[in-house]
Formats: C-alpha cells, structure tokens, sequence
C-alpha cells in the first residue's frame, strides 16, 4: 500500500424510508491528515462514516482507499485499512471478557495464537487498559469501555482510523485523555463529533456537513472564526476560540 | 417478589463462583458438560417409583459443591427460585395413584406420594448439578464446550450474545420502566395499552441495536465464526475426573447401594 489515502467522489445515499442522507458529497484526504466531520444532529456525518468502510453502499458516487476503489472484492482488504470507532462501544464491545474482544479481529484476520496475543497486549497498553484484559466488557465505566473499543480497532493495525462522537458521555478526564491519545496516533484520522473544541485540539482540517451536502472544507481555524458559516450550520464557536 | 434488579445481580454472583480459581475449576469445560449430560441421563433413567436408590447420587452435587467452594446457602436458593415448577408437577400423582405400595407402621403410603417425592429428589439433583456446572464453569466457556462438542455454532454464538446482551437489553427496559412510572399517577398510564407500545419499542430498539452489533462486526471481519484465544488441552485429571464419575454413576445405577449397605447392617446385627 503506498499512501493511506480516502477519496470520495459524487457520494450520494437514500436511506429505503426515502430520506435522502447525502448528496454529491466529495473530498479528499491525504496520508496523516486529521480531519474532523462536523455538523448539526441529522446532517449526514454518521451515514458517510458507514460508506468509508462499507457498511453502506452509495447509490451514487464512489469510494476509493488507499489502492482500493470500494467494492464487493476489495471490502476486505478496505476493513482491514479502515478502523471504525464507533459511538456506543457497547455495540463494538460484544463478547464476555474484554480480552476476548481485542482479539476478535486478529483473530478473524487469521493470525497465530501467540502473535494474537502479543497483538492484543500492545494495543490495550496503548490505551493504558492491560489490567482490564479479564474483565467482562458490561462492569467497565464509559471511558474505560471506549478506550477497549478503540484497543480493539487497533489490534487490526488499521492505517486509517474512523471514530463517531469519540468525546460523547465522557467525563471531562476520560475526554481529556481521549484527546491526548488521539493527539498521539499517527494514523490518517477522521472524527466525527460535536465537540468543536476537541476538533481544535486535534485536527488541523474540517469538513462542515449541512443537510447531506459538504457546505465547507477547510482549515480548522478558518471555519471556526466564520461566524455566518457557523451560525447558518447550526453550529457555534468553540470556547477555546471565544475568549 | 424479585425485581430485575436483584435478579441480575444473581446472574454476577454466579460469574463470581466462576471466577475462583479450584481444582474443580481447573477441570476442562468439556469434560465438566459431557460428566454433568451423563449424570442427568442417569439420574432420569430410575423408574418412576424409585426413591432409595437415588440417594447415593446427591453424593456428586455434595462433593463438587464442596471442592468448587460454591456456597451451599447460594444452591439452596437457587433451587427454591426452581421449585413451583417442580411441585406443580407432581401436584397430582398422590390423587391419581392411591394403591398403597409401602407400610410404615400403621400407615400406608401410596405409589403417587412415592413418586412425588421421586420427581422432587431429581428435581434438587439435576437443577443443582447444572447450577454447580455454571458456577464452576462460567457461561461462556459452557458455551464454547457445547460448540467443540458438535453443537451447531448458531446455538453457541446465540447463546454467547444472550449473556453478553441480557444486561444491556435489562438496562434499556429498566430505564423506560423508570421514565413510565415518573409521568404516571396511580393506576393511570400502567395498563395493557401502554405496556404493549412499550414492548414494541423494546423490540425496535433491540432491532437497531443488533444492526449496529452486526455491523461493528463486520468491520472487524466476522465471518459467521465467533473465534475465542483459548487453548484448552486435555489433562489426565480432566480424563480421570469424567472416567471416575461415570464409572460411580454406572455403580450406583447397576446395584442398589442402600439396599446392600441395609443387608449388610441387618447381617452385622443379626
């Protein structure tokens, strides 16, 4: 694989109810880059997250990762690229011990015992979790729960890393380390979220959705100091910009 | 009457037993199932009048209980919880069968009433060896026997996100339970009408949350086969421990113990 790359062009989705979701939605985003998806409730931001890994297909429009334009063959290979956080890591945290868990995908990935092991034991320490490995995924607190969620993504070690609403029904420690650790990958990043000011913290590029469509791309910085653009996408000006 | 609350809190006092580290414990999940499947089928195989005979057999929940460390107090409950059903079973085999079959004294005692108290001794033997199989065993690893046995692995993964998902689907009617009874008033706002809508919701919920499992799943290259990191490897113990068992259940099926034990003590007195 050369670059982690995410390319989309002229994405378009129906959900089968008749909403349209997302309409001519293109942008592209290069190897390391952070890019936050921002955006009022209902804009769009989690249904193009489901395209970059497949969980949808695009009625109209296409996907490419990496090498790999997005389809029916390439959908494994693409999994493999593209880690998926997803919002509630009771949905991503399904089997009895949190070991088992972080193993679920390696192991499905077909790798021996021991390398899963060792797999497994690097990526809870780079969430500082090791001594949760036992402990069944339904008794952990909400950060500890996400942090698993995210271990278990990087035991696939993905290239490129999704996350949806990282910072939601965090407590302001466990977000504060949440921002550290993803401060600390070196993936190519795309979050998103409504927590404007961990964007600041953490991404250098934004795309702003507004009823399906990309209404801006840009630098963080700029879309955040453009009060009308603010204000016309529901959204508002970060505390960390406004003092 | 227990509420969900406390009910689930069970469901962890049994994942707690599960946890302790016994000889019992350390036995292979395997041979834990097939031992447990064997003594079942013994223990249902006993005509329907048989009482003595039984008896020998509580001696497999004693000693396990007492190796595994899996508190007495905490079976007893629990086969209490069991035992309406057991009862209701019976209820009606003193009435139906009134031939008189053993006499104690003056008093007769009827086949009914002996095979009610048959029906209630199986009932404390089996339901306390499957208990003592979970607490020593934990559900998953349970689960994960019955799938290297040959069981379908649609039942073993069922039965797997069962467990894992009970206390989240317990949690999410919890919550809607709470927030009906803060907006109703007396009885108003508690009917058959609401509770149906509120099931329904349950169910939708439960839908799209299995959606999202499914798809967080797929992400993570779910190919139909939930693969667990265990190793398991059969020891001589876990060998000896099934062997031995089954070798005592064929024993204590083949020749009445307590009768023999009361020949010999009525010989040594006479």
């Amino acid at each position: 694989m050369s670059h982690h790359i995410v390319e989309v062009q002229g994405l378009g989705y129906c959900y089968p109810d008749g909403t349209e979701a997302l309409q001519d939605v293109s942008f592209r985003i290069h190897h390391g880059e952070s890019v936050a998806v921002v955006g009022a409730n209902g804009a769009g931001k989690s249904t193009l997250l489901l395209h970059l890994n497949g969980c949808l297909v695009p009625f109209a429009g296409h996907v490419r990762i990496g090498d790999y334009p997005l389809t029916r063959e390439t959908l494994q290979q693409v999994r493999r690229t593209v880690g998926m956080v997803f919002q509630d890591p009771d949905d991503q945290l399904f089997l009895p011990t949190v070991y088992d868990d972080v193993a679920f995908g390696p192991l499905n990935l077909g790798l021996p015992q021991d390398e899963v092991d060792a797999r497994v034991q690097q990526s809870l320490a780079s969430v500082n979790c090791e001594h949760l490995r036992g402990r069944p995924p339904y008794k952990l607190s909400g950060g500890e729960k996400r942090s698993v969620a995210i271990a278990s993504v990087l035991a696939m070690s993905p290239d490129i890393l999704v996350f949806d609403e990282p910072t939601s029904n965090l407590d302001p420690r466990a977000r504060r380390k949440l921002i550290c650790l993803l401060q600390g990958f070196k993936h190519t990043k795309i979050i998103a979220t409504h927590d404007l000011d961990m964007v600041m913290d953490t991404c250098e590029r934004t795309i702003v959705m507004h009823q399906g469509k990309v209404f801006a791309d840009e630098a963080t910085l700029e879309i955040f100091n453009n009060d009308e653009l603010l204000q016309q996408c529901h959204l508002e000006r970060p505390l960390s910009l406004s003092r | 009457m227990p509420n969900i609350d406390s009910s689930l809190f069970e469901i962890g006092t049994l994942d707690q037993l599960a946890e302790q580290d016994t000889p019992l414990h350390c036995i292979d999940p395997r041979v834990k199932l097939v031992t447990t499947l064997c003594f079942l089928i013994t223990v249902v195989s006993y005509g329907s009048h048989e009482v003595a005979a039984l008896l020998p057999l509580f001696l497999y929940p004693l000693i396990l209980s007492a190796v595994g460390e899996i508190p007495g107090a905490y079976l007893r409950r629990k086969l209490l919880i069991a035992l309406p059903f057991a009862l209701l079973v019976g209820m009606f085999n003193p009435l139906f069968d009134t031939h008189a079959m053993l006499q104690i004294g003056g008093l007769s005692i009827s086949g009914g009433w002996i095979s009610y108290a048959s029906i209630l001794l199986r009932f404390a033997l089996t339901v306390s060896a499957a208990l003592i199989l979970v607490a020593s065993t934990g559900f998953t690893a349970v689960c994960m026997a019955c799938g290297r046995l040959g069981m379908p692995r649609v039942f073993s993964t069922q039965l797997l996100f069962l467990y894992r998902y009970i206390f989240v689907l317990t949690d999410e009617g919890q919550r809607m339970m709470r927030a009906r009874s803060l907006r109703s008033f007396g009885s108003r706002g508690t009917g058959v009408k609401v509770y149906g809508s509120m099931l329904g919701q349950l169910l939708l919920r439960t839908m799209d949350r299995a959606q999202r499992i499914h798809r967080a799943m797929l992400c993570r290259g779910f190919d139909g086969d939930i693969r667990l990191n265990r190793r398991y490897a059969l020891r001589a113990v876990d060998l000896g421990f099934g062997l031995g068992w089954v070798m005592f259940f064929i024993l204590v099926r083949t020749c009445n113990l307590p009768q023999i034990l009361g020949g010999l003590v009525m010989e040594l007195a006479a």
